[in-house]
């Protein structure tokens, strides 16, 4: 344990005094203001019966996509190809604390950046003046989601970069795995459809990993148990996946 | 050496990637405060040897003890009593260097007073004092190397391992090094893998030579000598015919030869190598016969020391030979070489 937080600790200082981190927050920052800005006009001109608030969270996959895997290529990746891998694990850690420092190092910048957009909110809400756009219920419930299914992502990315030396591959491959868990969920609804027999247990299961719509439920307000038990199991076993990664392909370069 | 306990134990160590075997059947020992050279051709399995003292990769088959502790059972300890310092001695690049001891004395759980007193003790040691506040990236390849076996003595481990701890410096930085393993000599045992010979007859105790990835020569640096050389060079500066000489040496014993002499300079003298078979010291036989003799007038008698690296040469082609017994004799060296080099990593 004591291992665990100076090792996080690290992790915590490499960010802050990466240049990459500042130059990521602002682009996500910047991204996340304009399409932000982008509702509200939206909302102004056709009347919709979701506030600005609830389309913005429903928006997470945009930053899912692009800024997870750069979040995470590096973390395993780069230990690996400058070698000091090798003198992290001689020293007395385990690969288990190894991965869980870089997940929670990468996951708490995740939840730091989303959680800087609640500014946005704010922002409306004082100019605005208008309680219903300020709708704690769906917001709390937006931001949940956004914690819980970021978990999952983070892992995600984690387990590319654990995978390989080159940051490329790491990022390359962080996205495609990004991309086919959101994409599959998605998908595999149209292929049970088709099918000719439709089978209860598929369709159940693929409902249970829809995460387009855990995030319309979750700011509608419908927090469901079965979510938290999905997007925890898949984070444990992917960093598990990770930390096998790590030992073995470290005793193999 | 200075007790009897030993710190490392190797006990019929093998490592194979595939249908590769890098280190094959080794076992070896370290006493306390004992300093032990790996030497080896590139490829030999030094590093594979290394990586597994350290825990770092796991071995196919064998028994690594370090202090008593099996490596692969208790990891965790083991990892507390050794300072390791890989080969290229991977750093980050964007810490400072006291944040980066501080970093990995809290790993090698130091912890308050003993924390500062060990990074102080191990930056006056290193002459890192200046360089405190400096960015390891922007380091050169001597302050880096500095910085490495810092770290690696920083928690007082019980062994020291080091993989090319002199690699790529200037021979100015090489000395200072060396002051650097000397002043440590005594206090912890270690193991260095170098290439470069001198460093490694200055600086250890013991000699362990490999070569594809078996112990080929163990002992020290003299006993090798004695092992491996069983030929002397004297260098004997004379004046006289070399006719004369090689005739006279044949008639003194049948084990000397002229091996080769240098064109004789302006007062006359010249510098001949006599090679004497065998062990046997010939050298007041030379000055006695030589110096008597009418025909010459004798002006200094050295008898040169063999090398390392001359041990080092006979000891690696001696284990080729044992090695490929079945292509003996008719495939040349430089053939051999590259199937050897690819074992390894």
């Amino acid at each position: 344990m004591g291992n665990f937080l100076t090792l996080l600790r690290n992790e915590l200082r490499a960010l802050l005094i990466s240049p990459s981190t500042y130059i990521a927050a602002f682009l996500f920052l910047v991204i996340m203001g304009f399409v932000f800005q982008d509702l509200l006009a939206e909302f102004i001109r056709t009347e919709s019966d979701t506030a600005p608030a609830t389309d913005f969270i429903r928006l997470f996959w945009l930053p899912a996509f692009f800024l997870v895997p750069l979040f995470t290529m590096k973390s395993i990746a780069e230990e690996r190809r400058l070698g000091t891998i090798e003198t992290l694990m001689t020293t007395p850690v385990n690969s288990v604390e190894v991965v869980l420092s870089k997940f929670l190092a990468a996951y708490l910048y995740y939840m730091v950046l989303w959680a800087s957009t609640l500014s946005f909110q704010y922002v409306l809400y004082t100019f605005a003046k208008e309680p219903s756009l300020l709708d704690t219920g769906p917001i709390l419930g937006g931001y949940l989601f956004i914690a819980l299914s970021g978990s999952l992502f983070i892992a995600l990315g984690i387990l590319a970069s654990a995978v390989t030396r080159s940051q490329l591959v790491a990022g390359i491959l962080g996205f495609a795995l990004v991309f086919l868990t959101l994409v599959l969920g998605r998908y595999s609804v149209e292929i049970t459809r088709h099918e000719t027999e439709p089978s209860v247990l598929l369709d159940r299961l693929v409902d249970y990993v829809q995460i387009f719509q855990h995030g319309e439920d979750f700011t509608s307000g419908i927090i469901d148990s079965r979510p938290f038990v999905l997007y925890l199991t898949g984070t444990i076993l992917l960093l598990f996946f990770a930390v096998v990664a790590v030992e073995t392909r470290s005793s193999k370069t | 050496m200075e007790s009897n306990e030993l710190i490392i134990e190797v006990e019929n160590l093998a490592k194979r990637y595939g249908r590769t075997t890098a280190v094959n059947d080794v076992s070896f020992s370290v006493r306390r405060g004992e300093i032990v050279g790996l030497l080896g051709p590139n490829g030999a399995g030094k590093s594979t040897t290394m990586k597994i003292l350290t825990g770092f990769q796991q071995a196919s088959s064998g028994i690594v003890r370090i202090c008593g502790i099996p490596v692969a059972a208790r990891p965790m300890e083991t990892k507390r009593r050794i300072g390791y310092m890989p080969e290229n001695n991977p750093l980050p690049e964007d810490l400072r260097v006291r944040e980066y001891l501080g970093w990995r004395a809290r790993l090698k759980g130091l912890r308050g007073r003993r924390r500062r007193e060990r990074i102080e003790a191990v930056l006056e040691l290193c002459d890192l004092k200046r360089a405190r506040r400096r960015i390891i990236g922007r380091l050169s390849k001597g302050y880096r190397q500095r910085v490495g076996i810092a770290d690696a003595i920083l928690a007082e481990p019980d062994l020291i391992i080091m993989d090319e701890p002199t690699i790529g410096l200037d021979p100015h930085q090489i000395v200072m090094i060396r002051r650097l393993i000397e002043s440590i000599r005594g206090r912890m045992s270690m193991v260095i893998s170098s290439h470069i010979l001198p460093e490694i007859e200055m600086t250890c105790d013991r000699v362990l030579i490999i070569n594809g990835g078996r112990i080929v020569a163990a002992g020290t640096p003299e006993e090798l000598r004695h092992k491996f050389i069983d030929r002397t060079i004297y260098e004997v500066e004379i004046q006289g015919e070399t006719d004369t000489l090689k005739g006279e040496l044949a008639s003194l014993n049948t084990a000397l030869t002229l091996e080769s002499h240098e064109p004789p300079n302006r007062d006359g003298y010249f510098v001949a190598r006599v090679r004497a078979e065998g062990t046997e010291d010939w050298g007041e036989a030379l000055i006695q016969t030589l110096g008597q003799h009418p025909g010459f007038r004798l002006r200094s008698l050295n008898r040169r020391q063999p090398t390392l690296e001359e041990v080092f040469l006979a000891a690696t082609r001696r284990s080729w030979d044992t090695l490929l017994p079945e292509r003996n004799g008719d495939v040349s060296r430089e053939q051999r070489k590259p199937t050897m080099a690819r074992e390894g990593r």
